[in-house]
């Protein structure tokens, strides 16, 4: 057992400071995940303080970490939530497609990326962070707000597009012809609706195979059963992301919950790691020229989002500054905007850096922005009367 | 009382009432087992005040004040009032097929037309149980239907 005492001290050093940097965030209700990805961008190639002793952990973490993202998002999935949404939201969702995808595929055709590029950017900034609208919506107090519920739904609705997406996605990077695209496609879509089908009709078999009382082998089951799933997709060039999260929507009810619980602290260290690699892989250099393109981007669908939340929020008969509230806490992007340039990394390199910059600008702007919304009166342009009462 | 339910996807469920002397009261009931409890006031009509912030021990504790009692007055006047019904309790077994898993799980409701109309755990009465709560060895079910209502739920969740 050789201990590679510059691998801890880097390693401990990174995690005490960013633990240091996140509590300061925390404080000010931003999420960690800009963080992270700065930090990764400060100790990698051209930044202040490299830590090429921990670079084949990170690798190796980073991978593992987009795996458990994957998997606890997957894992949201309810059959009872889903079909409530949908019957409550599909115009909602329908429209959120329309005006946040085609912004990002729109922004990628003019920064010269190919069509696969163009797909990819029109998913970083067409989902919304679950993780961090969430939070936000904890950490405000909104829970009990009338427009909240419409804003989960969303996200449940977004969630679920993703089951979609990012098996189409898969296929159209690592598809070389349209009819291997074709068939790499119909496979992984097929693997949905086994996924789907064994959340609703498997339940017995499979909580026969994972429950058990014993908390140890019952982490043991779940994560060795994710990275099999996530190995083979990768394997079958799906990729392992999308077979993490076929293994999410196929766990249901208490298993589920359980696997939530043993599963969090485990996606927490990776998917910061994850973040860490991200940034790692950028060079500071490279990113100040794509920062004026990334920003209007982001300004654009920072809009476009808030127009989503407002027409969402009204549908369920919300007021004006409710709507506005629904609006603004949808424009936070996040883990899974990262996810998706990592995933089209091998087709279009230069979308990891400008998507890591897009992330950084609105999970910091958002939750400002959000804020801002539920504290101030209504603004004159949202219906709001002078003196700041409802009109 | 109306009660209204509002599914929060991802988080749990929101119910809403009116009190007679008309206050609007919510409740969030959250999937981690924690509760809210919240009340609507003037203002922004869809902004409440949150109250209480409860974890699942406190937030049972609390249903069992307010609730035993009742629990066990609602039952006497049923079975009183309405002939050919009748309550009965029965214990879920160390091998009974459900030990562990969701009254929902049980479908007894759908099967037998009784009802599971509370669960008492030692010393403590989970009044109206939803089909998420879990049952475990030793817990009594107390079941209000027919008698072969009753005696269908036994066998459905008795130690076979």
């Amino acid at each position: 057992m050789d201990i590679s005492v510059p691998l801890f001290l880097e390693l401990g050093a990174v995690l005490v400071a960013l633990s240091l940097a996140s509590s300061v965030a925390r404080r000010w209700g931003l999420s960690p995940v800009p963080l992270y990805l700065l930090a990764g961008l400060a100790l990698g190639e051209g930044g202040v303080a490299p830590v090429p002793a921990a670079g084949a952990f990170i690798g190796t973490g980073a991978a593992i970490g987009m795996v458990l993202l994957l998997l606890l998002l997957g894992l949201e999935f309810s059959p009872a939530e889903f079909s409530q949404s949908l019957r409550l939201h599909l115009p909602s969702s329908v429209l959120d497609a329309v005006l946040n995808a085609l912004p990002g595929a729109a922004a990628g055709l003019l920064l010269g990326l190919d069509w696969r590029g163009a797909l990819a950017l029109a998913g970083i900034t067409w989902i919304s962070s679950s993780g961090i609208v969430a939070r936000l919506i904890n950490d405000l107090g909104r829970l009990g707000n009338r427009e909240t519920p419409s804003v989960l739904s969303l996200l449940v609705l977004e969630d679920i597009a993703m089951a979609v997406y990012l098996p189409l996605l898969g296929a159209a990077v690592v598809g070389s012809t349209l009819g291997r695209t074709t068939f790499t496609l119909a496979t992984a879509l097929l693997a949905v609706a086994v996924a789907l089908f064994a959340s609703r009709r498997l339940r017995e078999p499979i909580n026969r195979i994972l429950d058990t009382g014993d908390s140890e082998q019952f982490l043991l089951r779940i994560l060795g059963l994710t990275l099999l799933v996530a190995g083979a997709a990768e394997a079958a060039h799906a990729s392992a992301a999308v077979g993490a999260f076929l293994v999410g929507l196929a766990l249901s009810g208490q298993l589920a919950q359980r696997t939530r619980v043993a599963m969090e602290p485990l996606r927490d260290l990776f998917s910061l790691v994850f973040f860490l690699a991200i940034g790692l892989t950028i060079d500071p250099r490279n990113l100040v020229p794509i920062l004026p393109a990334a920003a209007a981007l982001a300004a654009v669908t920072a809009l476009t989002k808030t127009a989503v939340g407002f027409y969402a929020a009204g549908r369920d008969g919300v007021a004006r500054r409710g709507r506005l509230r629904a609006g603004t806490v949808l424009i936070p992007r996040g883990e899974f905007s990262v996810v998706i340039a990592g995933l089209a990394a091998g087709a279009a390199p230069g979308l990891v850096p400008f998507a890591a910059a897009y992330v950084i600008i609105l999970a910091v702007a958002g939750p400002v922005v959000t804020y801002a919304a539920g504290r101030m009166p209504t603004p004159v342009w949202a219906g709001g009367t002078r003196n700041g009462a409802e009109a | 009382m109306e009660v209204t339910e509002v599914l929060l996807p991802g988080v749990g469920i929101r119910y809403e009432f009116a009190t007679a002397r008309g206050a609007r009261v919510g409740v969030v009931a959250r999937r981690t087992g924690d509760t809210e409890l919240l009340v609507y006031g003037s203002g922004d009509p869809d902004t409440p005040r949150h109250l209480l912030h409860l974890n699942r021990d406190e937030a049972e504790a609390v249903a069992e004040m307010l609730g035993a009692p009742r629990v066990a007055e609602r039952f006497a006047d049923l079975t009183r009032e309405v002939p050919g019904l009748v309550s009965g309790q029965i214990e879920i077994g160390e091998h009974s097929p459900y030990r562990d898993r969701t009254l929902g799980d049980t479908r007894a409701r759908t099967r037998t037309g009784a009802s599971i109309v509370a669960i008492v755990r030692g010393e403590a009465v989970i009044a109206s149980p939803t089909p998420a709560r879990s049952l475990h060895a030793g817990d009594v079910l107390v079941v209000v239907g027919t008698e072969e209502g009753i005696a269908g739920v036994e066998r459905i969740v008795g130690a076979v």
